[in-house]
C-alpha cells in the first residue's frame, strides 16, 4: 500500500500526481472465500478490515451491489458520540471510540475525526432527570460526559437561543467533549484501501440475489457475478438486512424506515460543536466544508426508496431556526435520505442466526455510522471465532425471544 | 408526500392527516399463554419488511380515527390499494398492473 | 461610474429609473429591471469572487440558477445578512449592499491567491485524506485552518427580522416554467377551464422568448409572452407566480414552490401599505398533473484556463445584450460545438462589438445560423476549439487550434487570438432535476446529446427538458403535454392555433465536452469542470486513475456537484470524462442523483410561520389565569403549562414545596389536576375492552365506583396508569397520564379496531371538557361540605367511591382518590365553570388555609406513598411485577390482557430484575440527585458495576428526611442495604434500602 503523508503529497505534486496508485482493486471474484461480507458499507468494509489486520483472515470477499460506501455510510449526519444509556451500549459504542481516536493513524487515511463536542439538550425536568442519569452512568462507565448548565451551553453554542423566548426553553445538556463528526466517505474509503491492502477483494457492482443453505448450513452467496462459495457469511446491509434474510429463510425484528437530512450552503464558521435535540427533534454541526448538516427523526413508514415526506424535512428546520433564530436567512441547500433498519429496543443486532454460519450485523438504526470502527472490530471477532464477541453478546438476536431488551428509547427519543 | 385515500370517508386526504402503524395482518395468539417463547416474540418484533409490496397499517388520526390497510410499494411508494380494518387485500400485484387508482 | 458595458438602446431595462448599489465598497449604478449581475457586468466588473480552494480570481459566467461564481453576500445591516446569494438571479434595488465571500484583503488583490497558485499543485481532490495525520495532537489545529479557509458567505448574528408563510394549493396542471413549452400549455390548460397554476423562477416570466433573436407571428418573441400573460392573468382559474422556483417535485406530485416576495425590493421586506409582507411563501402544491417545461441549461466547454474572467457560457452572452442591453466585453472569440451559439456571435455583432472569431469544433458547419455569420463576415475557424485562455483576471487571448474530437487531441500548433471575451457551447442539457428527485433516473439521448427525464407517473415534460428545444417544436410539445395532462385527468382539452414560426435550419452538434489540450490533463494550466468547488478535468481523471470509478465516487473524491449550483454546469461534463477515462460511455457512467432543492432556499422560508409561539400549541388549564395571577412558577409537561409551585414572598422553591406539603398533610391543599387525560368508554361490551386493556380485573367495578388501573404493551413494560371510574354498568370514565393521553387513545383504538371488532365500545377523549381540581388534607371533606349537595358522609361517599352533584352550584363529579394519601375529593366539573369553583373553593376555604400547590408537591407526596409517575419511575422496561404491583394483575382473569404473556417470558421472570424500591440517604438532609446511579461498593472504581439508579427524590418536611424512589436489581431482595451513590464531583453518596411506601403504609389517612 502506498504511504499515504504530507511529504508524499509534495513529492507527487512535483510529478504532477501521475504516479498515484490505486486506492483499491477491482478483482475477479475468485470461487471461494473463507468469509463473505455481504454489503460494502463502512461497517462491512471495517469487519474485512479487522478480520484481515487482527485474525489474519485475508481469503475475505466484500460483495456490494453498488459502490463502496454508498448507503447509509454515504447519507448520515456524521456524528460519533458514545453517551450511551445502558452498559450494553455505552460498552460498545465506547469501544468505537476508541477506536476512532486512532483511526487515521491505524488505516494511513484522514478520515477527519473531529473531536469537538457533542451536546444533547434538555427542555424539560424529564429530560434533565434523563440526562443526569446517562451522564452519570456514563462516568461510571468510563464514558466522558457532564451536565451543562444554560450558562455553560451559551458560551460553547453563542447563536443558539438559551432565553426563555423559545417553545422549548433549554434547561440544560449533558456534553461529551470526545464525541464530533467525522468526513463519512472517507471512512468507508479508508477502511475499503485497508482491507484491499491486506489481499480482501472488494467486488464492487455484484450483488447478492441469493443465500445458499444446504444442511442448515450456508454454502455461500448467489451473486450477479455468479455463485460465490463462503464458509461463513456475515451480512452488514442496513436497510437492506430484511431482504437478504429472506434469501435464506430468515426474518428479522426489523423496519426499514427513510431516515431523512439536510445540509445548508456553506458558510464560513458558525457552529463549533454538535447540538442535539429530542424534545424539539432536530440536530445540527457544521462540516469542515461549511455546510450546517442537519437531521432529524425518522419517517413513521416502511421505505426503502431512499426519501422521506416533505413534512419532515418542515418540522426539522422548524426545530432549527427555533433554536437557532439567525439561522432563518440561511438556506437549504440539498436533502436526501437513507434507508435505516430499526429494532424494537434502538439497538443493533450482531448476531448468529439459526443457519450455521450465517450472522448478521444490521438494526443499527439511525445510529450507525458512530459505532462503525466498533461494529466492524467486534463483528470481524465474531465471524472469526464462529461465536459473539464479548461486546457483542448482548445483541445477539435472541433477546427479542427471552424479552432480554437494551431500550436506549427511553433515554434517547430519537436515538442518533 | 404521500396522498392517501381513506376508505372510511372515501376521501384522497394528505399524509399529514394520517399516522403509520406498521405491518398489517399481524394477529395476535389465540392463546397467549400456550403460545411458545419463539412463536410470542416472533408475534411481537418481528416483521416481513419487504422491499417491494407491503401491506401496512394506517390511522386517520386527524380524519375519522379508524385504523385501516394500505398496500404501498416500499421502493415507489405508489399505493395499490386501501381497504378497511379486517378486509383482505385485492392482491399481492406488483405495481404498476391493475388499476393503478388507489382504492 | 459610467455603466461602460451598457447599450445606448434595448434591453428590458427601465433606464429612467437608475438604482445606486454598492459591491465591495464601491458605489455603482444600475436599472430596475437589472439582475445584480448584469449591473456589475455593466459596470465593467471583472472579478466578482475568489474560488474556495485555489483562491483563483472568477469572473460571472451564466445569466441564471446554474451561475457557479457570483455568489455573493448581501445586506446592508447585520440582521438582514443574507449569505450565499446567486447574482445573476438577485434584482437589483436601490441600495443594494454587496461583497464578494472569498479573498483576502479583497477580491482583487487576495493574498491565498499566491497560496492557491503554489499550492494547487500540492491540492489534487482528496488531498485532505493524505495527509494531516502526523502528529495526531495536531489534527484539530490544522481543522480549525481548513474551516476558516472554507465556506461561503456568512449567516447573520442576529435574528431574522422577517417573516415566511405557507399556503396549501390544489390544481389540475402545475406549469413548471413559463418559456415557450410552459406557456403554451398553460394556455391550453386554461382555456381548457382547468385549474391551473404557472410558476417561473425568474423576474419575468418567459424564458428563452425574452432573449430570443426569434420571431412569433412576425413579432418580437417576446411581444407574444405579454399576449399569452394578458390571457392567463385574465382566467378566473390560472394562478401565475413569477418568481417562484419550484425546488422539490416530491411523491404523489407534491410539489414546493418557493415564491420570493420581496427580496426583489430590499434586504428586510419593506412594508406595504402600512402592513407587514412576508419576504418569502412556500406554496405547498398538490398538482393532479405537472407540466415540466424547465428547459435546457447551456454546457460550457471545459479547455485550460476557462475559468478566467471573461469566459462565459454562450447563451448567456445573448440574454445580457437582450434582456440587459449589456455587452460584457469588447472582442469576442465564441468556441462551439453547435449551431444555437452562433446566436451570442450574432448578437455581440449587432451590439456593434468585435466578434474575433467563431471557433467551431465541427468541420463543415451549415445551419442558417452559421449562414448569417459568414453573411456578416465573421471568421469562423472550423474543425477547431479554444483549447486555452490567456490571462489573469481578465481574459486576453485565447488559443486556437484544431482538434481531434473522436481522438481527442490536438492537432498542429495553436494560434493565439487577442480577445477579452471567450463564449463557449458544449450543448443543452434538459434540466432534468425536478423530475429525478422521484427516483426515477434520467435517461441519455445521443440525439441531443442529452439526459431526458425518465418516465414518471403525473409528470410530463415538454419542451427542451424534453428534448424539444427549437421553439416551433417546444410551443407544439407544450401543446400536446397539457392536451395529455388533461386526457388523463378526464378532462376535454380546447384546441389551440399554433402562432407561426420561421424555422431555423440548425446542423446536427458534436459531442465535446472536454477541449484537448497538447498537455495532459494534470500537466496543462487548470480545466476547470465545476468552477464553484475547483473541481478540474484532471482532478476526476486522477480520481479514476486512484480507483475511483463509480460517478459517485467521482463526485464525493473531487467535490464536483457538491456547490450551491449543485453542479447544474459540471455534471455532465464531469460525467463525461470520467467517461473517458474509464473507457465507458456517458449512460453506462450515469448520473448521479438530484435532490431537492433545485436552487437552495432559505430555513426560514421552510420553518413558515412554525416557530416560537405556534412552533407547537401550548395548553392551558381553565384556571391557567388564576394561577399566574398567583405568581404560581409553571412547569412545561407535554403540551400543557402546569403550575409548578407557588412561592410566596421571597420563598425559595424548597421552602415554598415544604410549605405546601405541610398544608396538604396538615390542612388542606388543591391543585388543578385538569391536565390528565380523560377518556369516555361506552358500550355493552366496555367492561370486557377494559379487563383486556388493563392489567387489573374489572368485572366486579360496581357504579359509582373507581378503580386503579395499570396498561401495559404487549411486551409487559407499563407504559400508562390512571384512575377509571364505573359510571354506569356500560359507561366508564378512564383517566390517563398527562402526557399519554394521546397515545392512549390511539392504543385503545387499535385495539378495539384491530383485533376485537367484535366488541362494542365507544371511545370519545374529553380531556378539555373536564376541568379537575383535587383538593387534599385532613379539611378536604369540611370544605368541599360548604359548597356541595353531595353526601359526604364517609360510610356515604368513601374512599374510591364517585359521586355526582352539584359544587359551588354546578354540576360536577366528585371522585373520592387520593394521590397524596390524605382525604382526598377530586372535584370535576365542565370546564368553563372551572374558575368559578376554583374561586368558591378559594372563598370557603380561607379558613381552612386552603393552599395552592403545584406539580413538585404532588410529586412529594405521591412519592411519599410510594406512586409511581409513568415515565419517570418507569422508561418502558418496567414490569407491574418490578414495580412491586402485584396487586394491580389479574393472574387469574380469563382472557389473556394485553401484557400478560409477556410477565412469562424468560427475561420477565429474572430475580435480579430492576425492582422499585425506597432510597433513605444515610445523612438526613441530604436530597439524592434524580437519575444518580447506585452501586454496592463505597470505593470508587471505573468502570464499575451499576444496579440501578434513583427515579423520583426529594425532602419530605413531613418525614424531617429526604427519601427516594428508585429502580434497583434485585431490589425486593435488598431491604436494609447499605447502597452507594458516587456523584460528578467525587462525593459519594451511601442509603439505605427501605419499602417504597415511606408514609402512612396502612393507607389509613385517605380513609377516614
Amino acid at each position: 500500500m502506498q504511504h499515504y503523508s504530507g511529504f508524499g503529497l509534495l513529492k507527487h505534486g512535483l510529478s504532477y500526481h501521475e504516479n498515484w496508485q490505486r486506492a483499491w482493486r477491482n478483482p475477479e471474484p475468485k470461487a471461494r472465500y473463507d468469509i463473505v461480507i455481504v454489503g460494502g458499507g463502512g461497517h462491512g468494509l471495517a469487519t474485512a478490515y479487522y478480520l484481515a489486520k487482527v485474525h489474519g483472515i485475508t481469503n475475505v470477499a466484500v460483495v456490494e451491489k453498488g459502490w463502496l460506501g454508498g448507503g447509509n455510510t454515504a447519507r448520515n449526519t456524521t456524528i460519533v458520540r458514545s453517551n450511551y444509556l445502558w452498559d450494553e451500549a455505552a460498552w460498545l459504542y465506547e469501544h468505537a471510540m476508541k477506536l476512532w481516536e486512532g483511526l487515521s493513524q491505524d488505516l494511513n487515511y484522514n478520515v477527519m475525526f473531529s473531536q469537538r463536542g457533542v451536546m444533547n439538550l434538555g427542555h424539560t425536568l424529564q429530560d434533565m432527570r434523563d440526562i443526569q442519569r446517562r451522564v452519570n452512568a456514563n462516568r461510571l462507565n468510563g464514558v466522558d460526559g457532564e451536565v451543562l448548565d444554560v450558562r455553560r451551553i451559551q458560551e460553547i453554542v453563542p447563536l443558539m437561543d438559551c432565553s426563555r423566548n423559545t417553545r422549548y426553553p433549554v434547561l440544560g445538556a449533558s456534553w461529551q467533549p470526545r464525541g464530533g463528526v467525522a468526513r463519512h466517505d472517507a471512512v468507508a474509503w479508508g477502511y475499503a484501501r485497508g482491507a484491499d491492502a491486506h489481499g480482501v477483494d472488494l467486488l464492487q457492482q455484484t450483488e447478492v440475489t441469493g443465500i445458499r443453505v444446504s444442511g442448515g448450513r450456508v454454502q455461500g452467496v448467489e451473486t450477479t457475478r455468479g455463485f460465490i462459495a463462503a464458509d461463513s457469511v456475515g451480512v452488514v446491509a442496513a436497510g437492506n438486512s430484511s431482504v437478504i434474510a429472506k434469501m435464506a429463510g430468515l426474518r428479522l425484528p426489523l423496519e426499514s424506515h427513510p431516515l431523512q437530512a439536510l445540509v445548508s450552503e456553506p458558510m464560513k464558521p458558525v457552529l463549533d460543536t454538535v447540538v442535539m435535540s429530542n424534545h424539539v427533534h432536530g440536530y445540527i454541526s457544521q462540516s469542515d466544508k461549511g455546510d450546517l448538516v442537519i437531521g432529524a427523526g425518522i419517517d413513521g413508514y416502511n421505505g426503502y426508496g431512499q426519501r422521506g415526506s416533505y413534512t419532515t424535512i418542515e418540522h426539522t428546520l422548524q426545530a432549527i431556526v427555533e433554536l437557532f433564530p439567525s439561522f432563518s436567512r440561511v438556506r437549504m441547500n440539498r436533502q436526501w435520505g437513507g434507508i435505516v433498519d430499526t429494532c424494537p429496543d434502538a439497538c443493533p443486532i450482531i448476531s448468529a442466526t439459526s443457519v450455521g454460519g450465517l450472522f448478521f450485523n444490521c438494526g443499527w438504526g439511525t445510529g450507525g455510522f458512530k459505532a462503525t470502527p466498533g461494529s466492524g472490530h467486534v463483528f470481524a471477532a465474531t465471524l472469526a471465532a464462529g461465536k459473539a464477541h464479548l461486546l457483542a453478546a448482548p445483541f445477539s438476536i435472541d433477546r427479542f425471544i427471552s424479552g432480554k431488551l437494551i431500550d436506549e428509547h427511553g433515554a434517547a427519543g430519537v436515538a442518533h | 408526500m404521500l396522498l392517501i385515500y381513506c376508505p372510511y370517508c372515501e376521501e384522497y386526504r394528505e399524509e399529514e392527516e394520517f399516522r403509520p402503524k406498521g405491518e398489517a395482518h399481524i394477529a395476535r395468539p389465540q392463546n397467549p399463554e400456550e403460545t411458545p417463547d419463539e412463536v410470542w416474540g416472533d408475534y411481537l418484533f418481528f416483521r416481513k419488511n419487504p422491499r417491494g409490496v407491503h401491506h401496512e397499517q394506517w390511522l386517520h388520526a386527524a380524519g375519522c380515527r379508524k385504523y385501516f390497510n394500505v398496500t404501498r410499494h416500499t421502493v415507489s411508494y405508489e399505493i395499490l390499494e386501501t381497504y378497511k380494518a379486517g378486509q383482505h387485500p385485492a392482491s399481492d400485484r406488483a405495481p404498476g398492473v391493475g388499476t393503478g387508482g388507489a382504492k | 461610474m459610467s455603466q461602460r458595458n451598457r447599450l445606448a438602446k434595448g434591453g428590458r431595462i427601465d433606464r429612467g429609473r437608475p438604482l445606486q448599489f454598492s459591491f465591495n465598497g464601491v458605489s455603482y449604478e444600475g436599472f430596475v429591471g437589472d439582475t445584480l449581475a448584469s449591473a456589475l457586468l455593466a459596470n465593467g466588473v471583472d472579478v466578482v469572487n475568489r474560488s474556495f480552494k485555489y483562491s483563483r480570481p472568477r469572473g460571472i459566467v451564466a445569466a441564471g440558477a446554474e451561475e457557479p461564481n457570483a455568489i455573493l453576500q448581501l445586506g446592508a445591516t447585520e440582521a438582514g445578512q443574507v449569505p450565499n446569494v446567486r447574482a445573476t438571479q438577485q434584482a437589483l434595488y436601490r441600495g443594494l449592499v454587496s461583497s464578494s465571500t472569498n479573498g483576502w484583503p479583497n477580491v482583487e488583490r487576495d493574498l491565498m491567491g499566491v497560496v492557491g497558485e503554489m499550492g494547487g499543485k500540492f491540492m489534487p481532490p482528496g488531498f485532505y485524506y493524505k495527509t494531516f495525520m502526523a502528529p495526531a495532537a495536531m489534527w484539530p489545529k490544522y481543522e480549525k485552518y481548513i474551516r476558516k479557509a472554507a465556506g461561503l458567505g456568512r449567516a447573520p448574528r442576529e435574528n431574522d427580522p422577517d417573516i415566511y408563510d405557507h399556503i396549501n394549493r390544489h390544481c389540475d396542471v402545475l406549469v413548471i416554467g413559463a418559456g415557450p413549452a410552459g406557456l403554451a400549455a398553460a394556455l391550453v390548460a386554461g382555456r381548457s377551464g382547468a385549474r391551473v397554476i404557472v410558476c417561473d423562477e425568474q423576474e419575468e416570466m418567459g424564458g428563452s422568448l425574452l432573449d430570443s433573436r426569434e420571431s412569433i407571428d412576425g413579432r418580437p418573441a417576446a411581444h407574444w409572452v405579454g399576449k399569452v400573460l394578458d390571457e392567463l392573468a385574465a382566467m378566473p382559474e390560472v394562478l401565475l407566480l413569477p418568481r417562484t422556483t419550484a425546488n422539490g417535485y416530491h411523491d404523489h406530485n407534491f410539489v414546493t414552490l418557493h415564491e420570493r416576495r420581496t427580496e426583489h425590493l430590499a434586504d428586510t421586506a419593506p412594508p406595504a401599505q402600512g402592513r407587514r409582507q412576508v419576504r418569502a411563501r412556500m406554496h405547498r402544491v398538490r398538482a393532479g398533473r405537472v407540466v415540466l417545461a424547465t428547459g435546457t441549461h447551456e454546457r460550457p466547454l471545459v479547455y485550460a484556463g476557462n475559468d478566467v474572467p471573461g469566459n462565459m457560457v454562450a447563451g448567456a452572452i445573448s440574454t445580457y445584450i437582450h434582456r440587459y442591453a449589456v455587452v460584457p466585453g469588447q472582442r469576442l472569440v465564441l468556441s462551439t460545438a453547435n449551431d444555437h451559439a452562433y446566436r451570442a456571435a450574432l448578437d455581440w455583432h449587432d451590439a456593434g462589438r468585435e466578434v474575433v472569431a467563431i471557433v467551431d469544433a465541427r468541420d463543415n458547419p451549415g445551419g442558417d445560423l452559421a449562414a448569417e455569420a459568414r453573411n456578416r463576415g465573421i471568421r469562423i475557424v472550423t474543425g477547431s476549439a479554444v483549447i486555452e485562455a490567456r490571462g489573469k483576471k481578465r481574459v486576453s487571448a485565447a488559443l486556437v487550434a484544431a482538434i481531434d474530437v473522436e481522438g481527442f487531441a490536438v492537432r498542429g500548433t495553436a494560434d493565439a487570438l487577442a480577445c477579452d471575451t471567450i463564449a463557449s457551447s458544449g450543448g443543452y442539457s434538459p434540466v432534468v432535476h425536478l423530475a429525478a428527485h422521484s427516483g426515477v433516473r434520467p435517461e441519455w439521448r445521443d440525439d441531443i446529446l442529452g439526459f431526458v427525464p425518465g418516465k414518471v407517473a403525473g409528470l410530463l415534460p415538454a419542451g427542451g427538458v424534453n428534448g424539444r428545444a427549437a421553439l416551433a417544436q417546444a410551443l407544439a410539445d407544450g401543446t400536446e403535454a397539457a392536451a395529455s395532462a388533461l386526457a388523463e385527468l378526464g378532462a376535454q382539452a380546447a384546441s389551440i392555433t399554433l402562432p407561426e414560426i420561421r424555422s431555423v435550419r440548425e446542423d446536427k452538434a458534436v459531442a465535446l465536452f472536454q477541449v484537448p489540450h497538447p498537455k495532459p490533463a494534470m500537466r496543462a494550466p487548470k480545466q476547470f469542470v465545476d468552477q464553484q468547488n475547483d473541481v478540474t478535468a484532471g482532478g476526476i481523471e486522477l480520481a479514476t486513475r486512484e480507483g475511483f470509478e463509480s460517478i459517485e465516487h467521482v463526485k464525493r473524491y473531487t467535490g464536483m456537484g457538491f456547490g450551491t449550483d449543485q453542479g447544474k454546469l459540471a455534471n455532465i461534463n464531469g460525467m463525461a470524462i470520467a467517461a473517458r477515462c474509464l473507457g465507458q460511455t456517458i449512460p453506462e457512467t450515469g448520473t448521479t442523483v438530484f435532490r431537492p432543492n433545485y436552487t437552495p432556499i432559505t430555513f426560514g422560508a421552510i420553518a413558515g410561520r412554525h416557530c416560537r409561539e405556534l412552533f407547537d400549541p401550548r395548553r392551558y388549564t381553565a384556571m391557567h389565569s388564576w394561577h399566574v395571577a398567583n405568581g404560581a412558577k409553571l412547569e412545561e409537561v407535554g403540551q400543557w403549562m402546569r403550575p409548578w409551585y407557588y412561592p410566596r414572598g421571597n420563598e425559595s422553591m424548597s421552602e415554598a414545596v415544604q410549605r405546601e406539603c405541610r398544608a396538604v398533610r396538615e390542612g388542606v391543599g388543591i391543585l388543578d389536576a385538569s391536565t390528565l387525560g380523560k377518556i369516555e368508554i361506552q358500550g355493552k361490551d366496555a367492561r370486557e375492552f377494559l379487563n383486556r386493556i388493563y392489567t387489573n380485573a374489572w368485572t366486579k367495578l360496581g357504579v359509582g365506583k373507581c378503580r386503579y388501573g395499570l396498561m401495559c404493551k404487549d411486551d409487559g413494560m407499563v407504559m400508562d396508569d390512571g384512575v377509571t371510574a364505573c359510571l354506569g354498568d356500560n359507561h366508564f370514565h378512564m383517566t390517563t397520564t398527562t402526557g399519554g393521553a394521546a397515545a392512549v387513545l390511539d392504543w385503545l383504538e387499535l385495539w378495539h379496531q384491530t383485533e376485537w371488532p367484535e366488541l362494542e365500545v365507544y371511545f370519545n377523549s374529553v380531556t378539555d371538557h373536564w376541568a379537575a381540581m383535587a383538593i387534599n388534607g385532613p379539611h378536604a371533606r369540611k370544605l368541599l361540605a360548604e359548597l356541595t349537595d353531595i353526601d359526604l358522609a364517609n360510610d356515604q361517599f368513601g374512599f374510591m367511591d364517585w359521586r355526582s352533584g352539584t359544587v359551588a352550584g354546578v354540576p360536577a363529579r366528585v371522585f373520592r382518590i387520593s394521590f397524596t394519601g390524605e382525604l382526598s375529593y377530586e372535584i370535576n366539573v365542565q370546564a368553563n365553570h372551572a374558575l368559578h369553583v376554583w374561586k368558591a373553593l378559594f372563598e370557603k376555604g380561607e379558613k381552612y388555609g386552603l393552599t395552592p400547590y403545584g406539580t413538585e408537591t404532588m410529586h412529594v407526596l405521591r412519592a411519599e406513598k410510594g406512586f409511581i409517575i409513568v415515565g419517570q419511575d418507569t422508561d418502558g422496561s418496567v414490569t407491574p411485577e418490578d414495580l412491586g404491583m402485584q396487586w394491580c394483575v389479574g393472574y387469574k382473569k380469563p382472557y389473556s390482557w394485553i401484557g400478560r404473556r409477556a410477565l412469562s417470558r424468560p427475561d420477565t421472570q429474572r430475580e435480579d430484575r430492576k425492582q422499585l424500591v425506597g432510597l433513605k440517604p444515610l445523612e438526613p438532609a441530604l436530597v439524592l440527585e434524580e437519575g444518580a446511579q447506585i452501586v454496592l461498593e463505597k470505593e470508587l472504581r471505573i468502570p464499575m458495576p451499576m444496579f440501578g439508579h434513583v427515579t423520583s427524590s426529594y425532602y419530605s418536611p413531613t418525614l424531617g428526611h429526604g427519601f427516594a424512589l428508585a429502580l434497583l436489581k434485585g431490589g425486593g431482595q435488598r431491604m436494609g442495604q447499605t447502597v452507594y451513590l458516587p456523584m460528578a464531583d467525587g462525593q459519594v453518596h451511601a442509603a439505605t434500602v427501605v419499602e417504597p411506601v415511606f408514609y402512612d403504609p396502612e393507607g389509613s389517612r385517605q380513609n377516614v
